[in-house]
């Protein structure tokens, strides 16, 4: 039986939470209701003068083709990494938890990646795909695509594509890992009786065991493709070409802290904010209802 | 470069036990080699004198230091010195509380300030419409053709006057085994200076120099015509484009696969070092049959601004330093160690007579050029939010080179942004 403590002043547990509310405050809410002010405003760059101007940046998000462009761009390859660092890891996982012998080194060997910046990420990328240095841009070239990142959109997503998965593969792993771990043995031994199929036991029994992991992964993923990836675009794309890799994040960066548009840039990051918690409300709604713990 | 911040610092807290020294900060964006000639200036003044310490520090890309500077300011914690870069004049020239005149600074401090000392094509570019300068030109560099002169000799051809001229040239030069041209800054050579060496105008209010600029003009004919032939000798292999990085376009030249390439007098120096072959320089090309008589391009760069807000004692620190970075020795060091260009006809003089053009006669290419007689619209620019329409040039550009976008839709998307970019600004300066 658990022990339960019972306090009896009503205000002590709020004194425990102080210190995270507080933090939740400071570099949560207070940025967030600046930036929402901010996005009403025109200022001059150095905050001499401010003018407030209704919903005018707003408008003019939603009239730029660029900006839709952006946040095609980044529902697409939020999409394509989401789902590919999944499906990856998740195969890498199984594996690694059926084999016998060394599944230590296996799961080192797997993970250290995690252990990488994703700024240096970038810029390892950047040499690795280099036109002048690049050993991958030889092998590459050795296969007979004219593969040219810096000129060519689709080259330059898919070596983004590919770093992106690539950093997170590796935090994925770990979490199907312990969850593959955390399914009993009596259940695992219990289908063997009665399925023959690896495939169908995998399907019918495994998976749902580990849908709450999974789950739990696809917000901790979206969140990843649509913020963290911002120190691998900044380092190894920024934006290029011809704003194909520009995603609403970076997009943020690029009017605000290149171009001094605070009012533009805060109202991008207010949007993102909306977008971004509709997101996980949605997933929490519909999905999470058929995940049973 | 941390040996000399050290040394810096360490003079910094020397001089302070002699006496309360004024100290002064000034925030910078070079980086790498040319970080450790600012420091060096740095040591240089403070040795000099024992009434100011000057600490210089590093703060990333221009972008990244202009940044800096506004959040510090609005912080009310500005440096004393900020370097900003041509793209960005307009934001701290249009802003009357954020900096004090370099001028009002030279001579509320008593020094005699008289901007013809400075060179003609550096003079007026961070200057306002009457000519009183603003920022002190730092590092000035302007955009010129470099050749590498075994690839021009194998394909027996001299280095192109004009673009007519490189019309001509460049078969031969694919014929001989190469690309015939590359370029690293597309907004800064082909947008801007294309403008000021053909005298064009290149926004209403006079570039922007006497009215808040509304309109863009970068949707002319001559533009346009050169644009298309540009993607022309791109597709014909003349022209060769390694997307908007800087660095991926120079060292396609230093790589010997392209044989000329338009790059920065500052880039001088460096390429020096990196270069296995013999190269040389010359003036940036030019139409023939848009302007006979070319003239002087702008500078590119950036100076260096006095923040407001900051006290007496402080501004004379400021002023100490302005006058010796302007003195000849100064200015002759830096245009030796970097390759930007002297700013004062003092410092150029002093290069002149100390044999140095003698020595190094591509040295001198940057200087003659922005010396070339002006006309009316090649003074400067003055455009609000104008890193945001540089960024509209890079992404129309990449897409015309790429075929997706046709010359004059990625005209048109270019001053459609960027009149919006400007009239945007125009309602922040009050």
């Amino acid at each position: 039986m658990a022990k339960q403590v019972q306090f009896s002043n009503s205000w002590v547990p709020y004194v425990f939470i102080a210190p995270q509310l507080l933090i939740i405050a400071i570099f949560f809410f207070w940025p967030a209701l600046q930036a929402f002010y901010l996005s009403f405003m025109l200022e001059d760059p150095w905050g001499l003068s401010s003018t407030f101007v209704w919903f005018e940046n707003y408008q003019t998000l939603f009239q730029s083709s660029e900006y839709l462009y952006s946040f095609i761009f980044t529902i697409g390859f939020s999409a394509i990494v989401v789902f590919l660092s999944l499906m990856i890891s998740l195969v890498l996982a199984v594996k690694a938890n059926s084999v016998l012998r060394a599944q230590r080194t296996y799961r080192v060997l797997l993970t250290w990646v995690y252990a990488v910046a994703p700024a240096v990420a970038g810029v390892t990328a950047y040499f690795l795909f280099n036109r002048h240095l690049g050993l991958f841009y030889d092998w590459i070239v050795a296969t007979g695509w004219n593969f040219a990142p810096e000129t060519k959109a689709f080259d330059s997503m898919a070596m983004l594509t590919l770093m992106a998965v690539w950093k997170q593969v590796p935090v994925n792993f770990v979490f199907f890992l312990a969850g593959l771990q955390s399914i009993p043995k009596s259940v695992r031994e219990a289908a063997l009786m009665d399925c023959e199929s690896n495939m169908r036991r995998f399907w019918t029994i495994t998976f749902p065991l580990l849908a709450p992991t999974a789950f739990f992964l696809v917000v901790i993923n979206i969140t990843y493709a649509f913020f963290d990836t911002f120190a691998l675009i900044d380092t190894l794309t920024q934006g290029r070409p011809g704003g194909s890799t520009t995603s609403l994040v970076y997009k943020v960066y690029q009017d605000g802290f290149l171009g001094a548009d605070l009012g533009l840039s805060s109202a991008q990051s207010v949007l993102l904010m909306v977008l971004v918690m509709a997101l996980v409300m949605v997933q929490f709604r519909f999905v999470e209802r058929k995940i049973h713990y | 470069m941390l040996k000399n911040t050290l040394a810096v610092m360490a003079f910094g807290a020397a001089a302070m036990q002699v006496q309360a020294a004024t100290e002064i900060e000034w925030w910078h964006a070079m980086g790498g080699a040319l970080g450790e000639t600012v420091n060096e200036i740095a040591v240089d003044f403070n040795k000099s004198q024992n009434d100011y310490v000057i600490t210089p520090v590093y703060k990333g890309t221009y972008e990244e230091t202009m940044t800096a500077g506004i959040s510090a300011f609005r912080a009310g914690e500005a440096p004393h010195i900020i370097q900003i870069f041509d793209a960005g004049a307009a934001t701290i020239i249009n802003s009357k509380g954020a900096s004090v005149p370099v001028q009002d600074v030279m001579s509320n401090a008593g020094y005699d300030f008289d901007n013809n000392d400075y060179i003609s094509g550096v003079r007026n570019f961070y200057a306002d419409e009457a000519g009183k300068m603003v920022g002190m030109p730092f590092n000035s560099s302007t955009p010129v053709l470099y050749y590498n002169k075994d690839a021009l000799a194998k394909a027996g051809v001299k280095p192109p006057k004009t673009w007519e001229e490189f019309e001509k040239i460049a078969p031969k030069l694919k014929a001989a085994g190469y690309t015939a041209l590359s370029q690293s800054h597309t907004p800064w050579i082909f947008f801007e200076n294309f403008h000021s060496r053909h005298n064009i105008q290149l926004t209403d209010g006079n570039n922007g120099f006497s009215a808040l600029p509304t309109k863009l003009m970068y949707n002319n004919e001559s533009l346009a015509m050169h644009l298309t032939k540009l993607k022309e000798w791109k597709d014909a292999g003349y022209y060769g484009y390694y997307g908007r990085g800087w660095g991926d376009n120079q060292s396609a030249f230093e790589k010997q696969e392209v044989a000329m390439w338009l790059g920065s007098s500052g880039s001088f120096s460096g390429l020096k070092q990196a270069a296995t072959f013999d190269f040389g320089t010359t003036y940036l090309p030019y139409w023939k049959s848009v302007n006979e008589d070319a003239g002087s391009t702008f500078i590119g760069g950036a100076a260096l601004f006095t923040m407001a807000g900051h006290s007496k004692k402080e501004y004379q620190a400021v002023a100490a330093f302005f006058d010796f970075l302007t003195k000849p020795e100064t200015q002759y060091m830096w245009h030796r160690e970097t390759g930007y260009v002297p700013i004062t006809n003092a410092a150029y003089e002093l290069a002149k007579k100390d044999g140095y053009y003698k020595a190094n006669p591509d040295a001198e290419i940057g200087i003659l050029q922005l010396s070339l007689p002006g006309a009316e619209w090649t003074k400067g620019y003055r455009m609000g939010f104008y890193v945001q329409t540089r960024e509209s040039i890079y992404r129309e550009i990449d897409r015309v080179m790429a075929g997706d976008t046709s010359v004059d839709a990625a005209l048109n998307a270019i001053v459609k942004d960027g009149n919006s970019n400007l009239k945007r600004f125009a309602r922040t300066v009050k």
